[in-house]
């Protein structure tokens, strides 16, 4: 393989190209990145970037020193438009083409929007882009904030806004916000941290419309309600960034669909991160997006799938000063007992809590609140127990084969 | 110098924190060596005494990331920079941590 082209320069298409050059390609490596910024960590954007405890230099992933290392050619603030049909050659929207010899597809996901949200005040928050909007209109005083969707990063953008001392009101579709995600019980606790900072949570409430003329004024509910605002962020969830992958080889239903090993119906393009559907599932988190790019260049350097990305699903968030950590795989009908820690009348105590999901007696997931070290012990058991009993049933299925399972996959809360 | 705590309330394969500004964690590993860093993890923000600790090497509870305590350097991503090591010492059954800064040894 002389030339590896990664197309998405961030966390995934990053790790994706550390890992060739570790794992010993020492051919020419193009990275495609649609930004024109350098690779950047998302997580903090809905934090500690927009309270303003973190400025733009703590969200860098890497440096010039490991970018003079990677020598890599980097083709940034370009889209990738397409790819053709034997992966052989990634066209760019300047019209430039790059031949190559395999593909790393890490476009990620982007942020959902709804219908008629192009007036000012509205923002959704995926990119540092949006990020820096965002943080500049919330800078300029007291305002009315909306927040709609309940889901992990509405709720984190909800806290560093009212941590940032706006009003702020938090619209769920569904009876609690985080239901896909938790559970119906561990829903319920979470959701009572929006109130620990006193935003409010409107639940079973759908989004009729945005109001205003040129500038947001208000969000009007299905069921006539209508709640003035200054600033509406819109966090429905995200769609994988598969539009540039139209007429390609590729196997795509919701995210690109690989085997176990991330590899697609093309042994010579794999993918990882948000945008890959990894043998049945496809996950949204930032620990995936960083050991997927590993399994990925494996594969894509042995010309066929060798290893399987067989890790644990885990993820975190932090919201209205606690911080929840989750790792495994919940299914409907799970039982849940908190296991450490308690709860107060349905709200996590300030030491926290440790908490599991069962099934025919065995523990499918954890949760904890503000309980790092336990849950640290939980989820290295989870992952040796997962390790051992993970499929014996032959090699790993090839692509396309399962893509038909909803998988983990989250519908918009509203709308 | 900053008493912690007494030897026989940190046993081995223990940590704790020290409530200093900024705070630091201090580990009595399997093997009966004492060590302390800071305790904010270098990458993000987690608190490194809440971290798991196998032999010098202590992870992070958020993501990961692993950091030799003798030296302070991250021994894998995603931590990039070291943690500041601090010197530890038992007077009378008593931790005690010297701090980097006051011996103008910042690591
Ligand atoms: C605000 C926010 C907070 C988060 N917080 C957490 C958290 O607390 N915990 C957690 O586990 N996860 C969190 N996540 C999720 C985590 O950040 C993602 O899982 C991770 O960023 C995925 O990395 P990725 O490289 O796969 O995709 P992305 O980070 O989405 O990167 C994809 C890149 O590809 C580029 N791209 C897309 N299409 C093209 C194209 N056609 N051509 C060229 N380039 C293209 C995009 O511009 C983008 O830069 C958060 C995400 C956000 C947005
Ligand atoms: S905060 Fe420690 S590894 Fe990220």
């Amino acid at each position: 393989m002389r030339t590896v082209t990664v197309v998405g320069a961030s966390l995934s298409g990053l790790y994706a190209a550390r890992e060739l050059r570790a794992q010993g390609f020492d051919g020419r490596l193009v990275i495609v990145g649609e930004e024109p910024h350098r690779p950047y960590d998302r997580p903090p954007l809905s934090k500690d970037f927009l309270t303003g405890r973190a400025g733009e230099d703590r969200l860098a992933l890497t440096d010039a020193e490991e970018t003079a290392g990677l020598d890599a050619e980097w083709l940034l603030g370009v889209r990738a438009r397409g790819l053709d049909a034997r992966g052989r050659t990634v066209l760019l929207d300047d019209g430039r083409a790059v031949s190559t010899d395999g593909v790393v597809v890490a476009t990620g996901a982007s942020a959902r929007h709804l219908p008629g949200d192009g007036l000012a005040g509205v923002h959704t928050l995926r990119t540092l882009d949006d990020a820096r909007a965002l943080r500049a209109e919330l800078t300029r005083g007291p305002r009315r904030v909306v927040v709609i969707g309940g889901g992990f990063i509405g709720a984190e953008t909800a806290s560093s806004c009212a941590a940032l001392g706006h009003t702020v009101t938090v619209v769920e579709a569904a009876p609690l916000p985080l239901v896909p995600q938790l559970g119906t019980e561990m829903a319920a606790v979470c959701a009572t941290l929006h109130r620990r900072e006193g935003a409010e949570l409107v639940t079973g409430a759908s989004v009729a419309a945005l109001r205003g003329t040129g500038v947001v004024t208000a969000v009007t509910l299905s069921d006539g309600r209508s709640l003035p605002a200054d600033v509406v962020i819109v966090g429905i969830g995200a769609t994988p960034s598969t539009a540039w992958l139209a007429g390609s080889a590729l196997v795509l239903n919701d995210g690109v669909v690989c085997d176990d090993g991330c590899v697609t119906s093309l042994p010579q393009v794999v993918a990882a991160g948000d945008v890959a559907r990894v043998g049945g599932t496809r996950a949204e988190h930032w620990t995936s997006a960083t050991e997927q790019p590993r399994v990925a260049v494996t594969n894509l350097l042995a010309g066929r799938t060798v290893e399987y990305a067989r890790t644990l699903p885990y993820f975190w968030s932090d919201q209205y000063g606690a911080r929840l950590q989750f790792a495994g795989r919940r299914r409907e009908g799970d039982t849940v007992r908190i296991v450490e820690g308690e709860t107060a009348d349905g709200v996590p105590a300030d030491d926290g809590f440790l908490a599991r999901y069962e099934r025919d007696g065995r523990t499918t997931a954890v949760l904890s609140v503000d309980r790092p070290r336990a849950f640290m012990r939980a989820r290295r058991e989870l992952a040796r127990e997962t390790e051992r009993t993970w499929p014996t049933d032959g090699p790993a299925r090839p692509a396309g084969d399962r893509d038909r399972t909803a998988g983990d996959r989250v519908r918009p809360a509203v709308l | 110098m900053i008493p912690v705590c007494r030897l026989e309330d940190l046993p081995k394969g223990g940590s704790t924190r020290v409530g200093t500004s900024p705070p630091i964690a201090v580990f009595h590993t399997d093997d009966g060596d004492l060590y302390a860093i800071d305790d904010t993890c270098s990458h993000q923000d987690a608190s490194l005494s809440e971290g798991w600790l196998e032999g010098c090497l202590v992870e992070c509870p958020l993501h990961a990331a692993s950091f030799d305590l003798r030296t302070g350097r991250p021994t894998c991503l995603p931590a990039r920079r070291p943690v500041r090591t601090h010197r530890v010492s038992v007077h009378e059954g008593v931790v005690h941590v010297h701090l980097a800064a006051e011996e103008g040894s910042a690591a």
